[in-house]
Formats: structure tokens, C-alpha cells, sequence
């Protein structure tokens, strides 16, 4: 065998010692349920769910925890996933800004004692991306009447 | 309206368009079936003309585009949606590249500008060249074609009209001619003067890939299997810096604006130009082994595509939206997801084809490589830097991964990795360990003189790389931190690149020969290394609550407790440092510094405020009291007085947070106080909502004659005085009215004095209150009713929550190491450029005969 074969044969086996890392540390997008099952199966590994915020009739969302005066790091909220189990988060970081106004959530964390720990909360607003409203530069309300 | 710019500048695209073809076309023909340099003349002389053409409606087009910014026509979707009415002309150029179309403009124009490059200093190569240069503008301007054939929507054009974009709307049916008064504005995080230099520099580096490719591809078709790589290395060379850079100053941006806590986030967009830099880099490699040691021209070859095809890939992950959830900052999906594809399958297909045909014809060294030969380190170098690439492709593709086997009918759910941070330091910290000894030992035997053995050369390095590190471990073991194995060996790998590249300058140095720019780059990237070790690893969170308070609820997690709440003018004790928050401050145009709020009576023009007292900055006096001043409302900024109890050293930094409603909320971003040896970095986690009304409690009536005291829960209040006011915040006072203040004084917190105003304005028998509010203390005072018989004063007293600021604030040890490095490597990779172009002209010179600098050494690699 020549040297440059080995070489090869070291490459490929680095390749796939990165290939096999990256399926280890892949997450999986979950539901509650499956997440509740993994923590009383005592397996720890952290997964990604996605969900909504409840709401009550004026839009706004319900049951967030977050009092700055008590405990700047503690935020609590319950989150509704897309099989319509809901379950309560705790984050312990200041509430992200934008968490009243998301459209979907994604949190990524484990369920430890009953409740779910999220290490991250991504959020994603209704506008965010493309806008399709005038808002506020829009014209005024009488120009929409006459 | 303005329909004529549009119109024109969507003729330009489409001009661009099509000469972009032709002349693909043309130089595609002027080089078929001649050799290399006897191009068609006729075929050439269209070719080139229809590039000028092309590069001439390119820049109509930049500049009808600019015209709607600058301008605000906002008849136009991209005017509307990226710029307004109060955005500064600087940042205006940051909105040109905000969304997809105008940085696919930039990118577009950037080839441009190599093009003409090309043409000028590579004559020879010309035609084959640019045959893949117009090929390539065909693709990028069909991305911004904006025109639908047979029903198919092709490129998304920055030219579209609101009114047709936003075709809903019911003011159209009413007013066709609508045009909006302003625009929704620039996202605030772009408003910072590293968005201005940012994307060009990395589109340029981007821009700049295809030119090595163009060779590559130039030369595989033409049979000029080994001429290539000469005129092509010094482009290479020169894109190595500008997309190194390019990235370090979006990680700086990133740093400076956004407040995830650091330079870089493994973002899938910072991933995405990542993955190209280290294989172009590898590449770079490649090519310098075959310019000088004649070996590694398949590797050249196979990188030189490699980086392009993963430049398309980056272009497909960022654009198509295939990313979805995973990132925060990709672009709106176009809807050009097939669009990309084709031009991704397109080069890669074409490119790995016409490889694989001429595979066997390229050259390969016979030369039996050694462990002292430098060509078989710099192998071993280019393959960690294609294995770490490699990693970071193989995770950030785990999107890619659902969506095409959701395409074929399997679902998928896997999900990019819990902790990313994690994930990713454990390959790239080896790889950045691998480079170090690496790079060290491949530069010492590269330049080691020929008779000296290898072992002389590699011990004083050694030596004092090993001491040095010691050293390092005990200091840090002295100032308290732990050091774990990996970490003592990156910083011994980036210590031996420091001291063996030093000695390889250094050793030139005294054979009286050029700096060389390779040990100069070399050296930047050992010092990016300590950077990131020193910065990444000892990041140390100063805002631990260490007041002594007892929070019942989670003790068993106090690792998380990294923010600490700040009420207004307290003190709280943190991690070594006394931290006070001061209050808000707005900035004031012209005033240097910011303005406290305190100080500005906010009127109905947003941008406009009254000062209530003399706006000074230093000694000298900008607006005194009753003056209209000009502010930019956009940004509070959090004043926050930090005191070092070690030191006695004071320093106030500024954190910033803005009202978004765009992003859904408030965005922080951070201040930072530089240190030589630290940074100290800060950034507000939440504060109450500014945009909600202030709940003030209900008014409570005080009865009070002048010279009386009034005692509120923790402050009291002399009612001083009555007087005339001359001037009130915010109104004109017209002759007739009879405005009267109270001069009163409240001591709050630690015998802080406020004045208070509040006024009792009578006009035309009708009675008006312009209450003083003390932000400080939460206070609203009303001057409700005046007795003029008894001399008796009614004030009504409403009280509010104080107050506060949730703040994160974090150490970064020795990150102006990474910064450091990065112009260094910078540096390095341009001075090898231009060596490289010197080494050329001593070589075009000698045949002429005029060798008078053939004999200076040129040391290049």
C-alpha cells in the first residue's frame, strides 16, 4: 500500500467519524408528548418543538410568567404544540421581547421534573419577513373612506 | 409617481440580461477550437462590446435603483419597504442591499468590475475566461429578471410597484396613484456603519471566487492544464483576504449590534460564506504547491471548484428558504428556490464533468513526499481545512436533508443540534489545533536553508512555544480560572504557529530577503486563534447577582443567572464591579454624547423635543431652556455607570435598546468599554415596555402653602415658591394667558435633589396643567388648584413603579487578539499578492533582457 492510500484511507475514516458526530448531536423536531416519554425513558437528549402561545379574545397570549422584580432569569409560559398539547416551559433568561407579538414558537430544550426546560426560544413574527401591510405609513383612515 | 425611473431601470435589467448572453455566446465562440490567446477576432470584438454593454446597464440599473432610495420614491415596493423618510444617506446604502434583489445587484456589479480586471490584465486569457464570467451574469441577472414566460415567474425584480406588489390593498380601487408618505424603514439592527462596508467586501470576496474558477475551467477546456494557476494566484490570493475579512466584519457587527453575547452564533448564514472561505483557502494552497514545488495541481483543480460550487450552495441555502426555522437572519424567500437549483446544477454538473474528462491529462507529481518535505505539511494543512469545511457543511445542511427527502416522500424530522456551540467546538477546535502545528512546521521547512538540519530549525520555536505556554497555564491558574487539556493544546498550537512563523520572518529577515506574506498571514491566523480561545473560552459573566439576595425559587440553577435587575439611580453590587443605572438618554444631533431624557419635553413630532434645561456637553452649552432640538427617537440609550472595585477604574457605557414593532419587540443591542487586554461587553435583556402608557396611580390631593413640606412614602418635597413662568416645555405662551409655577424641590435617594415645575397656565378664562413629571423617582406633581384668598396650593400627587433595567453584562478577555489577527491576515494575503504580481513582472522582464532586478529574491508563499 502506498503512503498516499493511507492518507486516503485517514480522510475517509475522519469523514466519517464527522459524519457519524453530526447525526449524534442532530436534534429532532418533537412534540411534548414524545418529550415526556423520552424523560421518564431517562434519556436526556434535547429536542427542538414547535407551537403556538394560547390567547385569550383579544389576541393577547396567556398564562406568561415573567416577573423582573421577583427573578430577572425565570420566565414561565405555557405552550400549545401542534398536536394540541399543552405544556409548561420554563425559561430561565429574561423573557425575549418579541414572545407577545409571535405567530409560532420553537423552543429547544428537555422536560425535567414536569415541566419543560428550554435552553432556546426562537420566535417568529407575523411580519418578520415579507411585508404585506401598509401599517402605519399606510393612508389615512379617511382617504380609505371616501 | 415616478414611473420612468422604473421603467428604465427594469429595461437596464433586461439589457443586462441579454448581453450577458451574447456575450457568453460570443466569447464562447471567439475561444472554440483555437488555442489559448488567438481568439476569433470578429466573435471577440462582439463579445466585448456586448460585456460593455452589459456592464453599462448594470450600472444604470445600480444607479436607477438608488434613485428610488435616495429619493423615497415610495411608489416602489423596495423604496417602501427598506428606507423612510428619516434614514440617514449612509444607511441608505445599507438599504440598496438589504433585501435579496439589490444584493444579487451587488454581487452582479462586482463581476462586473473583475471582468473589465480580466480584460485588462490577463489579455491572453480573455476569451475563454469571460465566456464563463457572462455565463455566470446570465444566471445572477435572471435572478432579479422579474418577468413572467409561459406563466413562469423568472427573478424577483427590485423595480415592482407597491401597487402591484400589494395588489390587495383597498386604497387602490379608490386612489391608483397612491403613494405613501413614508416608508417602513430600514430593520434598525442594519442601521450601523458595518452594514454600510460589510456586504460589499463579502460579495466582492464572493465575487472574486469565480475568478480562479473562470481559469480553472479556461484552462481544462483550452488544454492549458498548468498556465493557469500563474495569473490566477494573485486573484485568489487577493479573495482569501477580502472574504476573510468581509466575514470578520460581519462577526464584528454581530458582536457590536446583536446580543446573543459574541462574535459568532454558527448561524446557518455564517456557516454558509464560512464552508466556501476555508475551501478557497485550502485552494489558495493548492495552487502555491503547483506554482513553486510543481505538485498538487488535482488538488488545485479540485478545490478551485469545489469553492465555487459551495459559493452557489451558500447562494442556494441563504436564498431559497430552504432554511426555514433554522436561521435568524436568512433572506425572504423569492420563491426562486428553482431557480438557484438550476444555476447550482448547472456549474457543479458542468464543472465536475469537464474535470472528471480531463482528470487523467492533468499532471502529477512524481515526486515521493517526506515528512521533511513542506509540500506534504501544506497537504496535510489544505485537507484539515477541507475536513472542517466539511463538518460545518455536514451539519448546516441538516435542513437541506428534510426538505429533499420530504421531496421524495420520506419525513424527516431531524433538527439542527441542542448546542451548537458544543457540536461545532469539538471539530473546529481540532482543526484550528491541526493548522497551528501544521502551518508551523510547513513554513519552518518551507524557508529553512538547505544545509541546516530540520531540527535546528524547529527548537528554539519549540522550546519557547512550550515555556511560553506554561507560563500562560500558571498565570491563568492564578487569576483564578480553570484550563482544560484542550485548551492548554490549542493554546500551545497557536503559540508554536506564533514563535515558528516569527522565526521564519525573522530568519528572512536577516538573509536580507522581502517580508514574506504567508508568514505574515500565517501569523494573523495563530493570533485569530488565541483570540478566540482567550474571548470564547474565559468569557466571563460579570452580572451575577451577588447583592446577597435570596431568590427562593430556582437556587439549584444559579449557573443560569447571568442578568441582574438595575433600579434607577441604585447601586447593585456585581461580579468585581459596582454597577449603577443612571437613566435614559436619547441622542441629539450635533450634541456630543447623548442627552438625558430627563431633560427633553417630548412634543407631537417624534423627532423633535423642547429642552427643559441647558443641553451641555462638557463646558460648553448646546440648547438652553425653552430651545427645540432635533432627536432621534429611535434609540434609548440605558446609562450605566461602572465602577471596578479592584481598580477604583470608572467607565459609563450606553447599551441601546429600540422599539421594533417590525421584529415583534424590543431589540437590545450591546455597548462595549475597550480594554488593550479586555472588552467589556453589555447589553440590556429587558426593560418595562416603553410603548406601553405609563399606569400611573390615581392623583391624590395635597393642600400646601408656600414654605410647606410635603412627604411622599420615601422623599419629601419643599414647596419653594410661586412665580411667573416665562417659558413652558412645548407650548407658546400668546400675551393674556397667565402661566404660574411652583418652584418646588424633591430629595429622593441619598439626598439627590430634583426641581419640579409643574404649571397653572389660565388662557382665555379656560385652566390648563402641565404637570412635572420626575422620571427618576416615578413622581407625576400637578398644580391642580390655586386659593388666591387663603393663599392655599392644591397639588395632585400620582405615584408609578419605579424604573429599572435588566442588564447582562460579560468580560471578553483578549479579543483584540482575533481583530488583530484578522487585518494581519489580511495584510499577509495582500502582500503575497502583490509579491506574487512583483514575481511576475521580474519574470515577464528577463527574457527582454533587463535583468537589473531579476537577482532580489522574491519570497512568496
Amino acid at each position: 500500500m502506498k503512503k498516499s492510500h493511507i492518507f486516503i484511507l485517514v480522510v475517509i475514516a475522519a469523514a466519517v467519524g464527522i459524519i457519524m458526530s453530526t447525526m449524534a448531536d442532530a436534534s429532532t423536531y418533537s412534540t411534548f408528548t414524545i418529550a415526556r416519554q423520552q424523560a421518564a425513558a431517562g434519556n436526556p437528549a434535547k429536542v427542538h418543538v414547535v407551537g403556538t402561545l394560547p390567547r385569550d379574545s383579544d389576541k393577547r397570549p396567556v398564562g406568561l410568567e415573567y416577573d423582573p422584580v421577583v427573578n430577572p432569569n425565570y420566565f414561565a409560559f405555557t405552550m400549545v404544540d401542534t398536536l394540541h398539547v399543552a405544556q409548561r416551559v420554563v425559561y430561565r433568561n429574561p423573557k425575549p421581547q418579541d414572545m407577545d407579538k409571535s405567530e409560532q414558537v420553537v423552543i429547544v430544550g428537555a422536560m425535567k421534573d414536569g415541566v419543560f426546560e428550554a435552553d432556546q426560544i426562537l420566535t417568529k413574527c407575523p411580519s418578520k419577513y415579507v411585508e404585506k401591510d401598509l401599517g402605519k405609513t399606510g393612508p389615512p383612515a379617511t382617504a380609505m373612506n371616501n | 409617481m415616478n414611473l420612468f425611473v422604473g421603467n428604465l431601470g427594469q429595461a437596464g435589467i433586461i439589457l443586462a440580461f441579454v448581453a450577458a448572453a451574447v456575450a457568453a455566446y460570443g466569447y464562447f465562440q471567439a475561444a472554440r477550437g483555437r488555442a489559448l490567446g488567438e481568439a476569433d477576432a470578429s466573435w471577440l470584438r462582439l463579445a466585448r462590446g456586448a460585456f460593455f454593454v452589459h456592464g453599462a446597464a448594470v450600472l444604470t440599473v445600480v444607479v436607477c435603483l438608488f434613485n428610488i432610495i435616495y429619493l423615497h420614491r415610495y411608489e416602489y415596493y423596495y423604496a417602501w419597504a427598506h428606507s423612510s423618510n428619516h434614514l440617514p444617506v449612509q444607511y441608505m446604502i445599507s438599504c440598496f442591499w438589504e433585501a435579496q434583489e439589490g444584493s444579487f445587484l451587488l454581487w452582479i456589479f462586482w463581476h462586473v468590475v473583475l471582468g473589465l480586471g480580466i480584460m485588462k490584465f490577463n489579455k491572453q486569457w480573455e476569451a475563454p475566461v469571460l465566456a464563463v464570467f457572462a455565463t455566470v451574469q446570465t444566471f445572477l441577472v435572471s435572478m432579479i429578471l422579474g418577468v413572467v414566460v409561459a406563466g413562469v415567474k423568472i427573478g424577483s425584480s427590485p423595480f415592482i410597484l407597491l401597487r402591484d406588489f400589494m395588489v390587495d390593498l383597498p386604497v387602490w380601487k379608490t386612489n391608483p396613484d397612491f403613494v405613501p408618505k413614508d416608508g417602513s424603514g430600514l430593520n434598525p439592527l442594519l442601521q450601523n456603519y458595518w452594514m454600510v462596508i460589510h456586504p460589499p467586501t463579502l460579495f466582492l470576496g464572493f465575487a472574486l471566487t469565480l475568478v480562479p474558477f473562470a481559469f480553472a475551467i479556461a484552462g481544462l477546456w483550452k488544454k492549458e492544464l498548468t498556465t493557469w494557476v500563474k495569473p490566477a494566484l494573485p486573484w485568489t490570493a487577493l479573495g482569501g483576504a477580502v472574504l476573510g475579512v468581509g466575514i470578520m466584519m460581519g462577526a464584528y457587527w454581530a458582536y457590536e449590534t446583536l446580543n446573543f453575547g459574541g462574535f459568532w452564533n454558527w448561524d446557518p448564514v455564517e456557516n454558509a460564506v464560512y464552508i466556501p472561505w476555508l475551501v478557497l483557502i485550502a485552494a489558495l494552497h493548492g495552487m502555491v504547491l503547483w506554482q513553486r514545488r510543481r505538485t498538487g495541481l488535482r488538488t488545485a483543480f479540485a478545490l478551485v471548484v469545489a469553492t465555487f460550487v459551495l459559493i452557489l450552495y451558500a447562494t442556494f441555502l441563504t436564498r431559497s428558504g430552504v432554511l426555514g426555522n433554522a436561521s435568524v437572519h436568512s433572506f425572504t424567500d423569492l420563491g426562486l428556490s428553482g431557480q438557484l437549483i438550476i444555476y447550482l446544477v448547472f456549474f457543479a454538473v458542468g464543472a465536475i464533468a469537464l474535470l472528471a474528462y480531463r482528470w487523467k491529462s492533468i499532471p502529477i507529481s512524481e515526486k515521493e513526499l517526506t515528512a521533511y518535505s513542506p509540500e506534504l505539511w501544506v497537504f496535510i494543512g489544505a485537507t484539515v481545512l477541507c475536513l472542517a469545511a466539511f463538518q460545518v457543511v455536514a451539519t448546516t445542511s441538516i435542513p437541506v436533508y428534510n426538505a429533499f427527502l420530504g421531496f421524495i416522500g420520506i419525513k424527516s424530522n431531524l433538527a439542527l443540534p441542542a448546542d451548537q456551540i458544543q457540536h461545532y467546538t469539538r471539530i473546529q477546535l481540532w482543526a484550528g489545533v491541526l493548522i497551528g502545528i501544521v502551518s508551523g512546521i510547513a513554513q519552518v521547512l518551507w524557508w529553512r536553508p538547505a544545509k541546516e538540519p530540520v531540527i535546528n530549525s524547529l527548537a528554539t520555536p519549540t522550546m519557547l512555544a512550550l515555556l511560553t505556554t506554561a507560563l500562560v497555564v500558571l498565570l491563568t491558574r492564578y487569576f483564578g480560572h480553570a484550563m482544560s487539556v484542550p485548551y492548554v493544546i490549542l493554546l500551545l498550537a497557536g503559540l508554536f504557529a506564533i514563535m515558528t512563523n516569527v522565526s521564519a520572518i525573522f530568519g528572512l529577515w536577516r538573509r536580507g530577503v522581502q517580508l514574506s506574506g504567508g508568514a505574515v498571514a500565517h501569523l494573523g491566523i495563530a493570533l485569530m486563534l488565541l483570540g478566540i480561545l482567550a474571548s470564547a473560552g474565559y468569557s466571563n459573566t460579570i452580572s451575577r447577582n451577588v447583592s446577597g439576595k435570596l431568590i427562593s425559587r430556582e437556587m439549584s440553577d444559579t449557573d443560569n443567572e447571568n442578568n441582574v435587575l438595575l433600579w434607577r439611580n441604585e447601586t447593585g453590587a456585581m461580579n468585581g464591579y459596582d454597577v449603577t443605572y443612571a437613566g435614559q438618554y436619547l441622542d441629539v444631533p450635533g450634541v456630543p454624547g447623548y442627552v438625558n431624557t430627563t431633560l427633553l419635553y417630548r412634543t407631537d413630532d417624534e423627532y423633535k423635543a423642547v429642552a427643559r434645561g441647558e443641553v451641555k456637553a462638557g463646558d460648553k452649552t448646546y440648547y438652553h431652556t425653552g430651545d427645540t432640538l432635533g432627536i432621534l427617537p429611535e434609540n434609548t440609550y440605558y446609562r450605566v455607570d461602572y465602577n471596578d472595585k479592584k481598580t477604583g477604574q470608572k467607565f459609563t457605557l450606553y447599551p441601546r435598546a429600540q422599539v421594533n414593532e417590525e421584529m415583534g419587540g424590543l431589540l437590545a443591542s450591546p455597548a462595549l468599554q475597550r480594554f488593550w487586554d479586555h472588552d467589556i461587553y453589555s447589553h440590556i435583556s429587558s426593560v418595562p415596555d416603553p410603548r406601553k402608557e405609563i399606569p400611573w396611580s390615581p392623583a391624590i390631593p395635597h393642600e400646601l402653602s408656600v414654605g410647606d413640606t410635603l412627604f411622599l412614602n420615601d422623599y419629601f418635597a419643599v414647596f419653594r415658591a410661586i412665580e411667573q413662568a416665562h417659558e413652558v416645555p412645548g407650548i407658546k405662551l400668546l400675551p393674556g394667558d397667565i402661566a404660574l409655577q411652583a418652584d418646588m424641590i424633591v430629595t429622593g435617594e441619598k439626598g439627590r435633589q430634583y426641581h419640579a415645575h409643574p404649571v397653572f397656565l389660565l388662557r382665555d378664562h379656560q385652566v390648563g396643567h402641565i404637570p412635572e413629571i420626575v422620571e427618576d423617582l416615578g413622581l407625576k406633581l400637578t398644580l391642580d388648584q390655586i386659593d388666591p384668598v387663603k393663599g392655599k396650593f392644591t397639588f395632585a400627587i400620582s405615584t408609578t413603579g419605579k424604573d429599572y433595567i435588566i442588564l447582562k453584562a460579560t468580560e471578553k478577555p483578549f479579543i483584540n487578539l482575533l481583530w488583530g489577527g484578522t487585518l494581519l491576515m489580511g495584510f499577509g494575503l495582500v502582500l503575497s499578492m502583490r509579491q506574487r504580481k512583483a514575481a511576475r513582472a521580474v519574470a515577464a522582464a528577463q527574457p527582454a533582457g533587463r535583468t537589473g532586478t531579476a537577482h532580489q529574491q522574491v519570497a512568496v508563499s
